[in-house]
């Protein structure tokens, strides 16, 4: 029994499983330590509902995990292959302006006109990860430094473009008019959430990357490059063309998760979901990093990380009703990001305390009483 | 009770999964030379380990001068007087000789360095032991047998008279390695007492007092060298008798299946080109050894040769066909096999499987794959096909982590990888490095099997026994370029030796750059 539990325990699956929940258990702990000391007397109930709440919002739980799940898989797969894609921002913001793009400018017919403008968001962010990847590609520029500054660019050029365009943009608001309903993605129906059919092509994306890096040639070569980049070119393996490919795929997921966030439809009929540009960097972007190192870079890892990072958001916002500040989840979902990032550090705390744990039991209990036990 | 300056007594070291030493005892009288002998994954290391501190015992104790002592950390070995010198020199390339002596005791005064009282000592030191190091000499600008005796330097600086030698010879000439042993005679007859850890019989028969074998983490006993032969020692190390020459048969020559003209590859490190106007070729059916010390170009020669680097002048042809610019794919699908110098930087994906690794070279051929998807039924037939023929040994079989193997056992199932494949010429650049002699006996077999089988071998090693054992002919390089060409069956150990250290060039130097090309504090 305890043979198994040590084989269980070394299994490279079960560590990472384990330093993720202790992550977010460690975080968790900080998180209500936090709490406690911003308001002592609301801090359990404060607590509670910020595990729970969730629960209470499963539509809008879902829909917000979506477009991080989009910008996670964006950042996890390019990670599978030893890239920092810090770039999934931009990406994200050119997908939200692909789409709206096409949501306004293009008259297409009723049935399709929302799966075109996915479509396009899906070519806005593909665009936005090629470039960092050819530069990395064929001149050797760190894909980090790049992608950082693709953040800028994308997102100040679509706040010009947008802030141009008459049609898109309302300046009395100072935001988008409201999109057609042709080009919003059909609801799931769910009262006083957005919640849409996005979340399955989200999780369905995320399947077809699993099987991509699982099950294909392009994977097995992604992996090995990330695993270790010279046996790949040992191998005869094309990598310059694998990290333009690579780098492709990422942008068009974090692209799609732009495109998932702003043809979501509205609660309100007649209305729509408007971009306001502000210049500010999109945060579903920087959270992708975070929902990716949580998912231990794996595409269904990254769906659970997506839907708890989702969930445990939502709960922050309800934290409110007892006078906390959503800064407050903030705060606890940085200390747990700041936990995962020692995730493999806590592999091996983990694996020793097990081990030294039936170590110190097998002498204690075996040994004075039976000396041949060993043999 | 005899009078032993150290006694390690009855040392158990358990790693998860493994005993590295089980109840192993050693002991070391004052002013011997006592050799501990094992082979690879013996516990040599594990033992010496101990000893120096980096790891505790679980059970056992050391004993200096008959008081028992604790080890928790090198500072304790330090003041103990224990010094080692490690295989893989811990020397700072951009400090000076002197700086790397006085690392970690650096003499000072409220803070501020003191060098000059540091500066005479180590010249003292130098001088009495006839070492001619420069101690204003950077690292990196002194050859690999210099900066051993930085090394050794720094034990002497601090005054440690137990001296430990991990594998010391593996870097040296057979020069420097006369030289090596010379000194540590003369310390034996100071009264130091010297660990001197190998795997190589014939240095042990030439310079140690005492020997203790280790085989698999079990002591295998403790002998007097006067009282023994190689034969014997080997047979305590390995368990069994072993073959040291290689049988072989003399066979036709073929075509010329590799041909290299002019080739030149500059250097990564410095300014100059580390590979220059290098030209030979390599028939089917004969094992060409490419000779040399470690670092005067040939793993920039491999790299060009192999398409990992490119090369800035020359023409490589291929059983007839021009692959100077051809990618590595290319050159793969044309007959070239390789297997690394570095098998855990370039040979293998250790996070992959066995038999992912098995398909590292042919995973994108039709058999394998299906429009695009891996077929993991073929894949997995293939590697079990592969795991039995070549006695690839692994806890979990196919699926086994590449990590979790053993070296020899990871370099089989490269090997098997690169032979299994289409080729026409084998490039095995230091195919035995750190393996122990059963799998160096299996891959040494194997390599003649290839030539017998008609293929091209090339070997680039930098182990004499081995470069003298399996080759037909030898060319050696020397600072980048072939200083000679050399019949195996004729030449002799010391006339390689002479070739490799640079003494001896039997080429006359046409197109003579060597002007341009320095290396400092060489000579």
């Amino acid at each position: 029994m305890q043979d198994n539990i040590k084989k269980v325990g070394k299994t490279r699956g079960f560590s990472a499983f384990t330093a993720v929940l202790l992550a977010i258990l460690l975080g968790l702990v900080f998180g209500y330590i936090i709490m406690t000391v911003a308001s002592p007397a609301n801090s359990f109930l404060g607590f509670q509902i910020l595990l729970l709440g969730g629960f209470k919002r499963i539509g809008d739980v879902f829909y917000y995990a979506t477009p991080i799940l989009m910008t996670g898989l964006a950042v996890g797969f390019a990670f599978k292959m030893g890239l920092f894609n810090i770039g999934a921002s931009g990406q994200y913001t050119m997908g939200m302006f692909f789409a709206l793009y096409v949501g306004f400018m293009w008259k297409l017919p009723d049935s399709v006109h929302w799966l075109v403008c996915v479509l396009a968001g899906m070519a806005g962010g593909m665009l936005w990860g090629l470039i960092p990847g050819i530069f990395k590609a064929l001149l050797n520029v760190n894909e980090v430094i790049t992608s950082i500054m693709f953040n800028y660019i994308g997102m100040y050029l679509v706040d010009m473009l947008i802030q141009g365009n008459a049609t898109m943009y309302i300046s009395s608001k100072t935001r988008t008019s409201y999109l057609p309903t042709s080009a919003q993605i059909p609801s799931l129906g769910i009262t006083n959430s957005s919640v849409n059919i996005s979340i399955f092509i989200a999780i369905i994306a995320a399947l077809i990357l699993f099987i991509i890096l699982n099950k294909t040639n392009f994977g097995y070569e992604l992996k090995a490059t990330g695993f270790n980049k010279y046996a790949s070119a040992y191998a005869g393996m094309n990598g310059k063309r694998n990290i333009i490919l690579t780098m492709v795929i990422a942008g068009g997921m974090a692209g799609l998760g732009g495109a998932f966030a702003i043809l979501a439809p509205s609660t309100i009929a007649g209305s729509s979901m408007t971009y306001e540009p502000v210049s500010v960097i999109a945060a579903n972007g920087f959270n992708g990093i975070a929902v990716a190192l949580l998912g231990n870079s794996s595409p269904i890892g990254i769906i659970f990380s997506a839907l708890f990072v989702s969930h445990i958001q939502r709960g922050g916002t309800l934290a409110s009703l007892y006078g906390y500040k959503p800064e407050i989840i903030d705060v606890v979902i940085a200390v747990i990001i700041y936990f995962s990032a020692f995730a493999m550090l806590m592999n091996t705390m983990v694996g020793n305390l097990i081990n030294n744990l039936f170590r110190k039991n097998r002498s204690k209990k075996f040994l004075p009483v039976d000396p041949k036990e060993g043999a | 009770m005899e009078n032993y300056i150290i006694e390690m007594l009855n040392i158990t070291k358990e790693f998860p999964g493994i005993t590295a030493n089980d109840d192993i005892t050693l002991c070391l009288r004052k002013g011997e030379i006592h050799a501990l002998l094992g082979e690879n994954g013996a516990g040599k290391s594990t033992l010496m380990s101990v000893l120096f501190g980096l790891y505790q015992a679980e059970k056992g104790e050391i004993r200096k001068n008959g008081m028992v002592v604790k080890i928790n950390n090198p500072n304790d070995a330090n003041n103990l007087g224990i010094g080692m010198v490690h295989q893989h020199f811990k020397l700072i390339d951009i400090f000076t000789v002197l700086e790397n002596i006085i690392l970690g005791v650096e003499p000072n005064k409220m803070g501020f360095l003191q060098k000059k009282e540091a500066r005479k000592r180590v010249i003292k030191l130098s001088e009495q032991y006839g070492f001619e190091v420069n101690p204003d000499a950077l690292i990196e600008q002194i050859s690999v047998g210099m900066q051993q005796r930085v090394e050794i330097l720094k034990m002497l600086y601090r005054e440690n008279d137990i001296l430990i030698f991990d594998e010391p010879t593996a870097v040296l000439t057979p020069q420097e390695i006369d030289e090596l042993m010379e000194i540590m005679r003369e310390f034996a007859r100071e009264g130091k007492s010297i660990l001197f850890i190998t795997h190589k019989l014939n240095e042990i028969m030439a310079v140690a007092d005492r020997c203790t074998v280790l085989r698999k983490g079990k002591l295998m006993g403790d002998v007097a060298i006067k009282d023994t032969t190689k034969e014997e020692l080997s047979k305590m190390m390995v368990g069994r008798n072993v073959n040291f020459k290689v049988h072989k048969e003399t066979k036709e020559l073929g075509d010329v299946v590799l041909s290299v003209k002019n080739i030149t590859v500059s250097s990564k490190i410095h300014n100059n080109n580390a590979v220059k106007n290098v030209s030979f070729d390599v028939r089917a059916g004969e094992i060409l050894c490419l000779a040399g010390i470690d670092g005067n170009g040939q793993t920039e020669f491999v790299s060009g040769l192999t398409g990992l680097e490119k090369t800035s002048n020359g023409i490589i042809t291929l059983c007839g066909r021009d692959i100077t610019k051809a990618t590595i794919r290319t050159r793969s699908k044309s007959g070239m096999s390789h297997i690394p110098e570095d098998r855990h930087k370039y040979g293998l994906v250790l996070d992959y499987s066995l038999e992912e690794n098995l398909v590292l070279q042919r995973y994108w051929r039709p058999e394998f794959q299906h429009f695009g998807f891996i077929k993991s039924n073929a894949v997995r037939s293939y590697a079990e096909k592969l795991i039995k023929q070549y006695d690839v040994r692994s806890g979990q079989g196919a699926i086994t982590p590449m990590r979790s193997m053993s070296g020899g056992n990871q370099q089989k199932a490269i090997l098997a990888r690169e032979i299994d494949k289409e080729h026409e010429l084998l490039i095995a650049v230091q195919p035995t490095r750190g393996l122990d002699i059963g799998a160096i006996e299996y891959i040494h077999k194997q390599l003649i099997a290839r030539r017998d089988a008609g293929k091209a071998v090339l070997l680039i090693s930098h182990e004499l026994e081995e470069v003298m054992n399996l080759s037909d002919r030898i060319i050696v390089m020397y600072e980048g370029e072939i200083v000679g060409e050399l019949d195996a069956m004729t030449t002799t150990v010391q006339e390689l030796g002479l070739y490799m250290s640079g003494a001896k060039s039997s080429i006359a130097k046409e197109n003579d750059n060597a002007g341009q090309y320095q290396k400092g504090g060489e000579n």
